[in-house]
C-alpha cells in the first residue's frame, strides 16, 4: 500500500518538500545542540524543562484523542465513525512519533537513551511512559495498517485484530494518565501536585485532539476525493465542545482549591502566570490569551447554529487547538518551575534554535501524517470507486 | 524486468557507496599501534593478554563497584591491592602516564572513540609538570 | 549500639543469598563456562569486584548539622573548597547565569525555609546566609523518579549519589527535588575550569548530565570528612567560633551530630514533604 504515497500531485510534493526543508534546518540546529549541549536552549537550572517537554505533553494528548473516534465505533457501534477511524489512528501515529522525538531532543545524553531498557526501573514514571508510548505507537500502526489492508480488499477486518483494538482503548487513556503522573507525583512542585492532573490532561486532550482531527478532515475533503463526512465532523464537534467545557471546568476547580485555601506555595505559580510575581511576568499575556481563546471557542461551540456551520466550527477548532496548546504546551510546564523550590524567580523563554528544532519535530510529525493520510485516502478513493 | 537499466544503475551506485571506505583507503596501510608500556611498573592488575582484550570490562566493573557500592579496593590476580581508579591508578605517573602513547594508540588504530576523558582528566604530558595540588 | 534482630536477619539473609548467588554469577561471568555470555547480559549480573578500603569512614546514615550562627560573616570557605575540589565551574566565568552549577551555596532564610518566613523574624537570621546543599534524604524523590537508577541511595550509609556514567540527562530528578539541589550541565563544563585550577584527582563532568553534592563520597573512602566540613572547622577556629558545619553518623548516639541535635532545637527543610532530609539546621 505504501506505493500510494509515491503517487501524488504537484501540491503534495511541494508540501512534502516544505516539510523536509524545515526538518533539514531543524536537524542542523539539533546537530549544533548535540555538539554544544542543551545550553543553546532557554532552559536553566531553575526551569529545567521547557518547550520540548511542553510539546511532548500536548502531543501525548493529541495522540490519546484517537480513542474518541475508536471507542464510539467499536464499543458503541456508532457506524459513522467507521469512515474516519483510520484518520484518527494515523493522526495518533504522527503525534506519538513527535512525542518520542521531543523526548529524544530533550535528553542531555541521547546516545544513552537505551539505558532506560538496560537498567529498567519500574519505580520511575518515565520508565512506564516509555512503555505506554511505544506500545501505543505500535498498536496504532498495526491496527491502522491491517484494517486499511482489509478495507482495500473489500473484506471486513480480521477477527484477530479485535483484541488489539480493544486493548488500544484503555491504552490511549493510559498514555495520558501516565504522562500526567510524570508531573502529579512530585513533592514540592505545588502547581503540578494535584490529583486532578490526569483528568485535566484527558479533558484537554479530548478537545485539542478532535479539534485537530476536524481540521485534518476538512483538509482531506479539500485536497482529496475522499469526504470524511458531515455527520462525522459534527459529532467530533460535539466531543470538542464537551471536552473543552470540562477542561475549563477542571481548571476552575484548581483555581477554587488554590485561591480559596489561600496557601501561598500553591497560589504563587498561578500568580506568576496570570498576574506576574515580584515583577516577573513573561507569560501573562500568553496565559490570558489562552483563556480568551478557549472561552471564545466554548461560546462558538455551545450555540448549535454556530457549531453546525462548518466555517465557524473551523474557527472554533483553531481557537481550541491554540488555546489548549498555550495552556498545556507552555504554561503548564513553565508555571510549575516558577517560582523555584527556594521561591526565587528565573524566567524562561525559548531561543531561536530551540524553536527551530521544535518546528522540525512538528514537521516530521506532519510528514508522517501526510504520508499515512495519502495512503489512507488513496485506498478510500480506490474502494469508493472514484 | 521493468526499468532494468535504472535498477542496475541504482545497485551499482549503492555498491560503490557501500564499499567506498575500501576504495578510499586502498593501498594505504594504516600505521600499526606503537604502544609504550610503563617503564617503572611492570605488572598490571591482570595479565597482559587479559587486559588487552578485557580492559573495558575491568573498567566497567570497577566503576560500578566504586560509584555504586563504595568498594574501591581491588585485589589483583597476584594479590597486590589497588585503588580502583582510571584517573588515579591506571593513568598515574608510574603507569600509563601518557594517554597519547598508550590508550590512543590502539583506540585510533581500531577506530574506537571511548569518551572516558570527557570527564576523567588525562595526565598532563608536557615535560615540566607542576607540583600536585593539595587540598 | 549493636544491631537489632531485624537488622541481623537482614544481613544474615542477604549474605546467605549472596553466597548462593555468587557461584552462579561467577559462572555467568564466563570464568567457569566454556563460552562467554554477551556483555549486555553480563551487565545484569554485575557484582562488585572490590571491597571497602580499610581506611574508609563508614556510618549507618551520614548526616550534617548546620549550626548557622557559627557561620562567620562573609565567609564562603565551604562553597569555594567544595567547588574547587569537585571541579565545579565558577558561574561567573560561564556564558550565561542560566548554566550555573552549584553543589553547596548560601541562601537567605526566607528562601531556605519559605514556609516559615514572616516579617518579624529575629534580626540576626535575616542577615545570616544559610548553607544549602543536597539533603541526602532518607526517602529521596530524585531516586524515585530516575528512569535508569543513575541517581541512587547508597544502601550502607544513606548517601544519595549520581552515577555520571549512566545519567541520560532527562532532568526528571531536577523536577522532583524539592530543594533545588541539582544542577544540569547545559554545556561542557570543562571549558570554564582552567587547567591549572583543576583537581586532577577528581573527574569533571561532561555536558548533558545532572550533578549535585555527593557528601564527598570520594573523601569518605579515604578516611576524610567532607571538604566543606573540614574547611569550616579551620575557618571558624580562626574566628574563635565553634564549627558551623558538623558531619557524622545519625545512627550513632555518641556522634557529634547526635549530641548537637540532642541539646539544640533543630529544623529541616520542608519536612512536611516526607523526604526526611539528613541535613539539620540549628538556628
Amino acid at each position: 500500500m505504501l506505493e500510494k504515497a509515491f503517487l501524488g500531485e504537484r501540491k503534495y510534493w511541494i508540501w512534502l518538500a516544505c516539510l523536509l526543508g524545515i526538518m533539514g534546518l531543524g536537524f542542523i540546529m539539533w546537530l549544533w545542540q548535540f555538539r554544544v549541549g542543551l545550553g543553546i536552549t532557554g532552559m536553566s537550572r531553575d526551569v529545567s524543562w521547557g518547550f520540548y517537554i511542553g510539546q511532548f505533553t500536548y502531543l501525548v494528548g493529541v495522540a490519546a484523542a484517537g480513542v474518541m473516534v475508536v471507542l464510539p465505533y467499536y464499543l458503541h457501534h456508532y457506524k459513522a465513525f467507521g469512515r474516519i477511524t483510520i484518520l484518527a489512528e494515523f493522526m495518533a501515529v504522527g503525534a506519538v512519533s513527535m512525542c518520542l522525538l521531543f523526548i529524544l531532543v530533550d535528553l542531555g545524553n541521547p546516545v544513552r537513551a537505551l539505558n532506560v531498557l538496560l537498567h529498567p526501573t519500574p519505580n520511575s514514571v518515565l520508565f512506564w511512559d516509555m512503555i505506554v508510548l511505544n506500545g501505543y505507537l505500535f498498536l496504532n500502526i498495526f491496527i491502522g495498517w491491517n484494517v486499511l489492508t482489509a478495507e482495500r480488499k473489500g473484506a471486513p477486518p480480521p477477527n484477530w485484530i479485535k483484541p488489539f483494538i480493544y486493548i488500544s482503548i484503555p491504552w490511549a487513556i493510559s498514555i495520558h494518565t501516565v504522562t500526567a503522573y510524570l508531573y502529579a507525583g512530585l513533592p514540592g512542585r505545588h502547581f503540578w501536585l494535584t490529583a486532578i492532573m490526569a483528568p485535566r490532561f484527558l479533558a484537554s486532550a479530548f478537545c485539542a485532539g478532535p479539534a485537530i482531527l476536524i481540521l485534518l478532515c476538512l483538509i482531506v475533503r479539500k485536497t482529496t476525493k475522499f469526504d470524511p463526512g458531515k455527520e462525522q465532523i459534527q459529532t467530533l464537534g460535539s466531543i470538542v465542545t464537551y471536552a473543552l467545557i470540562l477542561n475549563v471546568f477542571f481548571f476552575v476547580c484548581e483555581l477554587f482549591t488554590v485561591f480559596y485555601s489561600q496557601i501561598p506555595g500553591h497560589m504563587d505559580h498561578f500568580h506568576y502566570l496570570f498576574f506576574g510575581h515580584e515583577g516577573h511576568g513573561n507569560l501573562i499575556s500568553l496565559m490570558w490569551l489562552a483563556f480568551v481563546l478557549m472561552t471564545a471557542a466554548i461560546i462558538l461551540l455551545v450555540i448549535p447554529a454556530c457549531r453546525r456551520n462548518e466555517g465557524i466550527l473551523t474557527v472554533a477548532c483553531v481557537l481550541t487547538a491554540i488555546g489548549t496548546w498555550i495552556d498545556k504546551g507552555f504554561g503548564l510546564v513553565v508555571g510549575g518551575f516558577v517560582p523555584n523550590p527556594l521561591h526565587e524567580i528565573t524566567e524562561y523563554w525559548p531561543t531561536v534554535p530551540e524553536a527551530l528544532i521544535t518546528l522540525a519535530v512538528w514537521s516530521t510529525g506532519f510528514l508522517i501524517i501526510t504520508v499515512l493520510y495519502k495512503v489512507a485516502t488513496s485506498v478510500k478513493e480506490e474502494v469508493g470507486g472514484v | 524486468m521493468y526499468d532494468g537499466g535504472k535498477i542496475i544503475t541504482g545497485i551499482i551506485i549503492g555498491l560503490a557507496l557501500l564499499t567506498f571506505p575500501i576504495w578510499y583507503n586502498l593501498g594505504a596501510a594504516p600505521k600499526p599501534p606503537d604502544i609504550k608500556l610503563p617503564v617503572k611498573e611492570k605488572q598490571c592488575v591482570q595479565p597482559k593478554a587479559y587486559m588487552r582484550t578485557k580492559h573495558m570490562q575491568v573498567l566497567d566493573l570497577w566503576r560500578d563497584s566504586v560509584v555504586r557500592v563504595a568498594q574501591r579496593s581491588y585485589v589483583a590476580f597476584n594479590g597486590v591491592k589497588y585503588d580502583m581508579s582510571l584517573q588515579n591508578t591506571c593513568m598515574s605517573a608510574d603507569c600509563h602516564a601518557k594517554k597519547t602513547e598508550f590508550c590512543d594508540q590502539c583506540h585510533n588504530y581500531t577506530g574506537v572513540v571511548p569518551y572516558c576523558w570527557d570527564c576523567h582528566i588525562e595526565p598532563k604530558e608536557k615535560p615540566k609538570e607542576k607540583p600536585k595540588e593539595k587540598h | 549500639m549493636g544491631m537489632n534482630r531485624r537488622k541481623f536477619l537482614k544481613i544474615a539473609g542477604t549474605s546467605t543469598l549472596a553466597s548462593a548467588v555468587k557461584p552462579a554469577a561467577d559462572a555467568l561471568a564466563g570464568e567457569k563456562l566454556g563460552f562467554t555470555i554477551p556483555e549486555t547480559l553480563l551487565h545484569l549480573f554485575h557484582k562488585p569486584t572490590g571491597f571497602t578500603p580499610g581506611e574508609a569512614l563508614t556510618a549507618k546514615r551520614w548526616a550534617m548539622v548546620v549550626n548557622v550562627k557559627n557561620c562567620p560573616e562573609g565567609c564562603k570557605a565551604c562553597t569555594e573548597v567544595c567547588h574547587k575540589v569537585h571541579n565545579v565551574p565558577d558561574a561567573a566565568k560561564m556564558e550565561s547565569p542560566r548554566h550555573e552549577i552549584k553543589w553547596i551555596w548560601h541562601a537567605k532564610y526566607d528562601h531556605v525555609f519559605p514556609g516559615q518566613k514572616h516579617k518579624h523574624i529575629e534580626e540576626a537570621l535575616k542577615k545570616i546566609p544559610f548553607v544549602v546543599l543536597c539533603n541526602h534524604c532518607e526517602n529521596p524523590a530524585c531516586v524515585r523518579v530516575c528512569p535508569t537508577k543513575a541517581t541512587f541511595k547508597r544502601k550502607d550509609d544513606g548517601v544519595v549519589l549520581m552515577d555520571m556514567h549512566r545519567c541520560i540527562g532527562c532532568r526528571f530528578c531536577m523536577a522532583a527535588c524539592p530543594f533545588g539541589a541539582r544542577s544540569f550541565n547545559w554545556v561542557d563544563p570543562r571549558r570554564f575550569i582552567k587547567e591549572e585550577e583543576q583537581n586532577r584527582e577528581f573527574p569533571t563532568r561532561m555536558k548533558g548530565v545532572v550533578e549535585k553534592c555527593n557528601f564527598c563520597a570520594e573523601r569518605l573512602a579515604k578516611g576524610q570528612i567532607p571538604a566543606c566540613v573540614e574547611t569550616c572547622r579551620e575557618a571558624t577556629k580562626k574566628k574563635g567560633k565553634e564549627p558551623a558545619l558538623v558531619f557524622g553518623d545519625l545512627e550513632d548516639p555518641d556522634s557529634e551530630v547526635r549530641q548537637l541535635l540532642r541539646s539544640h532545637y533543630s529544623l529541616r527543610r520542608k519536612p512536611e514533604l516526607g523526604t526526611n532530609p539528613n541535613v539539620y539546621y540549628i538556628v
